[in-house]
């Protein structure tokens, strides 16, 4: 008994160790040991999700001052801070890995590090508000249920905060597309037209399939990621399609069709020249995304200046 | 001066009275009131909590992973702190 106690203890900042804790169904935390690979792949996914929650917030705060109604102003405000909120618990994870909040904004601001490509698409009129929170939001949550849970314990906890916060971003989408499929035939149009829009860049939000993904196979050895992205991109249409059909919408792919045999629908191909270009910069909106983030970054400067000065002068800290 | 994210302060919340305060996660800010104010804004916007506990992360401590066996090894050598190690008299009720 004793021995083979020792014996673990010699073994335990070993990789094999590592994985065996892993294999064995653990959470890591963060002083536990872990390869210095898997706390890069870590800090490269939990940054750039935290980044899209953010940068997420520009295309629907564009239409705040234009909705439709109070309510709808109440509503979109609510979920447009809730993915404010989610980038802070996002933050919060990374940094346990020993990467700062300065670190990651800069990474972001340099273009090393990444956000999701769907927000460098537009949000052109109201249906968009609708399509993004009953698809795109719809398509994160499949993703981010997934990853509650993440082998990270700070990441699968912050997933577990924002999963119970989602539910009601995709909802209010949805509910932006039923009433306008019940509206005129203008309004229809207008909801068909943001969901023809909308739907590649949703499922590519998944990213490349399992045969051409980089990061895929580590992550899903060290369980960062539990199930692929074909496998979350599947689930999001077989979720969707019923959806879409109930309120009236057309999926906008001619090859698409319900398999009996798999029980799912197969589905077109994915335009992928189109998902890399705009993951190089090529995109309507990346310019504008991130130049917004940058300003209103160093607009905050003298902010934070005065809140340190401040924080001198009085008995405020605790330092 | 050079810009900074301000202090990293840990987050603990209270759900009801009487219930534990548990760990919420961290937020930044230079002092306390402020820091008050970002918890209260990020981590209870739907009732989550009714009291909130802040401290600043640098002044946690917090034990070594590896001094585990060592802390929290279950004592098997020690079953007198179980309940079940005890023999009760035949009969004996509530205890
Ligand atoms: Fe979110
Ligand atoms: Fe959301």
């Amino acid at each position: 008994m004793y021995v083979s106690k020792q014996k673990h203890m010699h073994n335990e900042h070993t990789d094999e160790h590592f994985q065996f804790r892993i294999d064995n169904g653990e959470y890591i935390e963060p002083r536990d040991y872990m390869p210095e690979a898997y706390r890069k792949n870590l800090i490269r996914q939990i940054s750039q999700h935290a980044h899209s929650e953010v940068i997420g917030m520009q295309p629907e705060g564009n239409w705040i001052t234009r909705a439709p109604s109070l309510r709808s102003k109440q509503i979109l405000l609510a979920k447009i801070q809730d993915e404010g909120g989610h980038g802070l618990y996002l933050y919060s994870a990374a940094e346990t890995l020993g990467v700062s909040r300065t670190e990651m904004i800069e990474q972001l601001h340099a273009g090393k590090a990444k956000y999701s490509n769907i927000f460098n698409y537009p949000s052109l009129n109201w249906a968009d508000i609708g399509a993004i929170g009953w698809l795109v939001d719809g398509a994160a949550i499949v993703n981010q249920v997934s990853l509650q849970r993440t082998s990270y314990g700070p990441y699968s906890r912050a997933m577990v905060r924002i999963c119970k916060e989602e539910s009601f971003h995709q909802r209010q989408g949805y509910e932006i597309m039923a009433t306008m499929m019940k509206g005129t035939k203008d309004q229809q149009a207008m909801a068909q037209d943001a969901m023809n829009r909308w739907w590649w860049p949703a499922l590519m939000m998944f990213g490349p399939h399992d045969t051409d993904s980089p990061h895929s196979k580590d992550a899903m050895k060290w369980k960062i990621k539990r199930e692929t992205n074909d496998e979350l991109r599947q689930k999001f249409i077989d979720k969707t399609i019923p959806q879409a059909e109930l309120i009236g919408l057309t999926v906008p792919d001619k090859d698409l069709k319900w398999n009996e045999a798999a029980k799912k629908y197969d589905h077109g191909e994915i335009n992928w020249e189109e998902f890399y270009s705009v993951i190089k910069g090529d995109g309507p909106c990346n310019k504008q995304r991130l130049s917004h983030h940058i300003k209103y970054h160093e607009d905050g400067v003298w902010v934070r200046e005065a809140a340190e000065a401040h924080k001198l002068k009085t008995n405020l800290s605790v330092v | 001066m050079t810009d900074t994210q301000l202090d990293l302060w840990e987050v603990f919340i209270q759900s009801k009275s009487g219930l534990p305060y548990i760990h919420a996660g961290s937020v930044h800010a230079s002092d306390m009131k402020m820091a008050l104010q970002n918890a209260r804004d990020t981590y209870t916007r739907r009732g989550e909590g009714t009291s909130i506990w802040l401290l600043p992360s640098k002044h946690i401590v917090a034990s070594n992973p590896d001094d585990k066996e060592m802390l929290f090894d279950p004592s098997n050598d020690k079953i007198y702190r179980h309940p079940t190690f005890y023999v009760m008299p035949e009969g004996a009720t509530h205890i």
